[in-house]
């Protein structure tokens, strides 16, 4: 009864996942990032009541929202794609998973949204302090949006929470604390919101050092500049140290993404004097690197924190998940003689003794013949066996390669930042017209290193959707190969003619700069008059009921 | 009652709610943008429309972001199926709806006249087509749906996408959300507008409710006759798995069967009834706030007649009807029911305030802004 899964519509179904997350996550960060900037500038101004930092406040508000737009309509497609592409996982882990994101609806996306109307629109409505509050409210909303996302995330990565129930088939919540308090996501949040950070101090930097080379404004590009450097700073220590608190959890979660991020194919059994690979070119077919430039006495400390834990190479982890494999096959197979009849005790007592390694006979089906566990026998099992034991590594070129491009983006960030907070504190930042450029030209390295990110957190999990419980290749909806060509071939479309409208907005607006405003001015009598010499954004054409 | 039988009727009331939610908040700004063309004749007119929803619909779509989180949480089983069966029709339906964010913030920042009427076309797909696939969506349930389960949970289809999206009583069902729609739109466009926006909106508004009200009599007909589904045995505390564990059967007029059982009932479908005409008249005696609020009523109204008519139904299955989603076995699990309950209880009150606050703090009047104020809309 069952119809057989097709290879190619589960990896179209990744390939339109992987896209519609990359493309929402570009512009997810700037928003984390700028909404806590803004509430900066616009702190500074209630303090001090310079209108210098209401105009910087609206100037970065303005392009805030351009990028605010675009999270939102692609977020949409991310909240329902579960549902029209995963449909096994939703099934599977819905009951445990979707309550963060419901959560995150009810918590943080309701207050992010409807706040960030006001804080474009309110800006003659509200007192300067109750401004504030609402800008806060946004930038709070923003990030515990993230917070939720990534609790929701973190039960993909290390399943903490939830108990398999055969009686609905599906993972079911059974501790809140748990699925909140999990470390991976706890540290993924703190990495990824500050990440943001990052990402909005080098978008504010990059475009201000842009205003210096060029002479625009310098009194809101200076103060702007100096605000990113040091914010950015601080936020980069903080995003390399969150991240290596991410690698060391990782290194007890998820053993095979490690191995595969540093490319180690056999373990060494001297933890000591372990090299760390700096650079390799991994071969997946001959379970080795053909190049590696590698440091001897690193690996060990940097990945454990310790002296003498031996971490286990890809090929020892492909011997160690056989009998798991094995004894998952007789988990599977008495759970569906068990969902055929309720009463069959006796596969229940089976299921219940290889409970915990059913995540691998689900991934063993893929290899299985006619992809039906019950016909792997004592012939065919070696086989299956092997196969599926390849199947539980993640691919070790694309791991190891993003993850390496998202830590050298992050530590030439550092270098460049401190920098560049050093000369602005100094009031000497004029002076380095290099720095400057580097700086501009610094400008899309944030968002190489988020997408490298998510890639070096996504694919290091597979080839489960939930880390040994559901495999990728039956989470995914049974469509036809037609549907999924229809809907990537309109994504991509969509997509393509977002970005390119977006970069066109983003560069027209951030070449204009702040002046622009100014050659506003002279139309004082327009509808709701009053207004003139207001910025912009106080929105001359609302006015208040009387 | 065992508790978890009341949590699983608790979240089939929250869900209604917040269907409704999603349909007056979202559908009215889908109306205004569906109506942009047609009430808006000049560049300013139509910004003057867009600036009236402008502070609010980026809140007021949240709807149906939580609509999907919450349906995914509650129930599970429903949320991977129905958005996978209507796949195509979905695709579409999201496709439309991730083009009204990108038409809100960039219309008003290049000023042509091909830039600003490419957007406004934008705003009329997006606003009309995804209240048609709303409603179509509805009709499609009542009609059954062509899907069945395997052993392990892997839902699998036996219908086409065209049959859902050529279908005439969803398309009847369709065109019924979209009038509501612009009738909700349209009373919003009376409330914060100038004329000439707000003699337009009250005749295309008014029209509209009329209009609703002959598609809600006509398609009650179609459901009175339509093939329903009756659910023979399940136990309500039942563990939450379709696979197994009820028996539904097809019967002619099944759907009218709760009314049979509760003739009190047949005040929800009058109450839409009702408020669709004193909507109209209201609309067109210039109350518009009060026409607002019956937009509302007519709403609740109407998705409470189909929750009604189809309870404990969630999405009848016509391929395998035992296999049906219900309420009693399409809920999560007990426990992630209590802590969603908790949540949902600190938080919805928590949302109106701030909503209302928001809605309190932009009130007033919106005029056609400066050509040259690229801030606005």
């Amino acid at each position: 009864m069952d119809m057989l899964i097709n290879p190619t519509v589960v990896e179209l179904s990744r390939a339109q996942f992987a896209l519609t997350a990359l493309y929402h996550f570009l512009f997810v960060p700037l928003t984390l990032g700028l909404s806590f900037i803004l509430a900066t500038m616009e702190s500074v101004y209630v303090i001090t009541g310079k209108p210098i930092y209401k105009e910087m406040t609206q100037f970065w508000g303005k392009l805030f929202g351009i990028n605010f737009a675009l999270g939102v309509a692609t977020g949409l497609t991310m909240e329902f794609e579960f549902g029209t592409n995963w449909s096994m996982y939703s099934h599977f882990v819905g009951d445990i998973f979707g309550t963060p994101l419901a959560i995150e609806g009810l918590m943080a996306f309701f207050m992010e949204s409807t706040f960030v109307g006001v804080m474009f629109f309110g800006w003659d409505r509200l007192s300067a302090r109750a401004h504030l509050v609402v800008t806060y409210l946004v930038a709070l909303g923003s990030n515990l949006s993230a917070l939720w996302i990534l609790i929701a995330n973190g039960f993909m990565q290390d399943p903490r929470g939830g108990t398999f129930d055969p009686n609905t088939m599906r993972m079911q919540f059974s501790s809140f604390v748990d699925l909140i308090f999990n470390p991976d996501a706890q540290a993924k949040f703190v990495h990824t919101s500050i990440a943001g950070f990052v990402t909005g101090s080098m978008f504010v930097m990059a475009i201000s050092a842009y205003y210096l080379l060029t002479n625009k404004r310098k009194d809101i590009a200076l103060r702007s500049f100096r605000i990113a450097t040091v914010f950015g700073a601080i936020s980069t220590i903080g995003v390399i140290t969150l991240g290596d608190a991410l690698g060391y959890i990782d290194a007890h979660a998820q053993p095979t993404k490690l191995a595969a991020m540093e490319a180690i194919w056999t373990t060494d059994p001297h933890p000591v004097s372990a090299a760390w690979n700096l650079i390799a070119f991994p071969s997946r077919s001959e379970q080795k690197n053909y190049f590696e430039i590698s440091i001897p006495y690193v690996l060990t400390p940097l990945l454990t924190h310790s002296e003498d834990t031996v971490i286990p190479g890809i090929i020892q982890l492909e011997q160690e998940a056989k009998p798991r494999i094995a004894n998952g096959i007789k988990a599977m197979v008495a759970l569906k003689a068990y969902n055929e009849d309720h009463g069959n005790t006796a596969a229940l007592a089976t299921f219940k003794k290889y409970e915990n390694d059913m995540g691998y006979g689900f991934l063993a089906k893929e290899f299985a013949p006619d992809q039906d566990l019950a016909k792997v026998n004592a012939s065919n099992l070696p086989s299956v066996l092997d196969k599926t034991a390849k199947a539980t590594i993640p691919n070790v070129w694309v791991e190891f390669w993003s993850f390496r491009l998202m830590v050298a983006a992050g530590f030439f960030m550092l270098a460049l930042f401190a920098f560049a907070a050093y000369y602005s504190l100094k009031n000497e930042i004029e002076k380095h017209p290099l720095l400057l450029k580097v700086a501009l030209w610094s400008l899309p390295l944030p968002w190489v290193a988020c997408e490298f990110g998510w890639i070096t957190a996504e694919n290091g999990r597979q080839p489960w959707t939930v880390y040994g419980w559901l495999p990728t290749f039956v989470s995914a909806s049974s469509h036809s190969v037609g549907y999924m060509i229809f809907s990537l071939i309109g994504f991509t479309l969509l997509y393509s003619s977002f970005i390119a409208v977006e970069l066109y907005l983003m560069f027209k607006y951030a070449r204009l700069g702040p002046q622009e405003q100014h050659h506003h001015q002279p139309e004082p009598q327009t509808a709701g008059g009053g207004m003139a010499g207001q910025p912009a954004f106080a929105k001359p054409s609302l006015s208040p009921k009387h | 009652m065992d508790i978890y039988v009341a949590l699983k009727v608790l979240w089939w009331l929250l869900l209604g709610v917040l269907l409704m939610g999603l349909a007056i908040m979202v559908g009215m700004d889908m109306g205004v943008g569906a109506l942009l063309r047609f009430v808006g004749k000049t560049d300013g007119e139509r910004r003057e429309a867009l600036n009236i929803v402008g502070p609010h619909w980026d809140g007021n779509q949240v709807w149906f972001i939580l609509g999907g989180g919450a349906i995914f949480a509650a129930f599970p089983t429903l949320y991977a199926t129905s958005f996978s069966v209507f796949y195509i029709v979905m695709i579409l339906l999201l496709f439309s709806m991730i083009m009204r964010p990108v038409a809100f913030e960039y219309r008003s920042k290049v000023a042509t006249e091909r830039w600003r009427t490419s957007w406004d076309w934008v705003f009329l797909i997006s606003g009309a087509v995804p209240m048609i696939i709303y409603g179509a969506a509805f009709g499609n349930i009542l009609e059954g749906v062509g899907f069945h389960f395997g052993w392990d949970g892997q839902y699998y289809q036996t219908e086409s996408f065209l049959s859902y999206l050529l279908n005439p009583f969803a398309l009847l069902c369709g065109f019924l959300s979209l009038a509501l729609a612009l009738y909700q739109g349209a009373a919003m466009l009376m409330i914060r507008g100038t004329d000439p926006i707000y003699s337009r909106a009250k005749k295309i508004g008014s029209l509209s409710a009329l209009v609703a009200m002959a598609l809600f009599v006509l398609g009650g007909v179609l459901v009175s006759g339509m093939k329903g589904y009756v659910l023979t045995s399940g136990d309500p505390a039942m563990p939450a798995n379709p696979v197994s564990g009820q028996v539904v059967s097809q019967v002619a007029g099944a759907w009218l069967h709760n009314y049979g059982a509760h003739p009190i009932l047949w005040a929800v479908p009058l109450i839409a009834l009702a408020a669709m005409l004193l909507g109209s008249l209201a609309m067109r005696a210039g109350k518009a706030i009060l026409a607002w609020w019956l937009g509302a009523v007519a709403w609740i109204g109407t998705i409470a007649t189909a929750g009604v008519s189809m309870f404990p139904f969630l999405m009848p299955s016509s391929d395998n009807p035992n296999q049906s989603i219900t309420v009693w076995n399409g809920t999560g699990s007990e426990y992630n029911l209590i802590w969603m309950t908790i949540f949902a209880l600190i938080f919805v009150p928590i949302i109106i305030s701030y909503t209302t606050w928001c809605f309190h703090v932009m009130r007033g009047k919106v005029e056609p802004p400066a050509a040259q104020d690229d801030h606005a809309y």
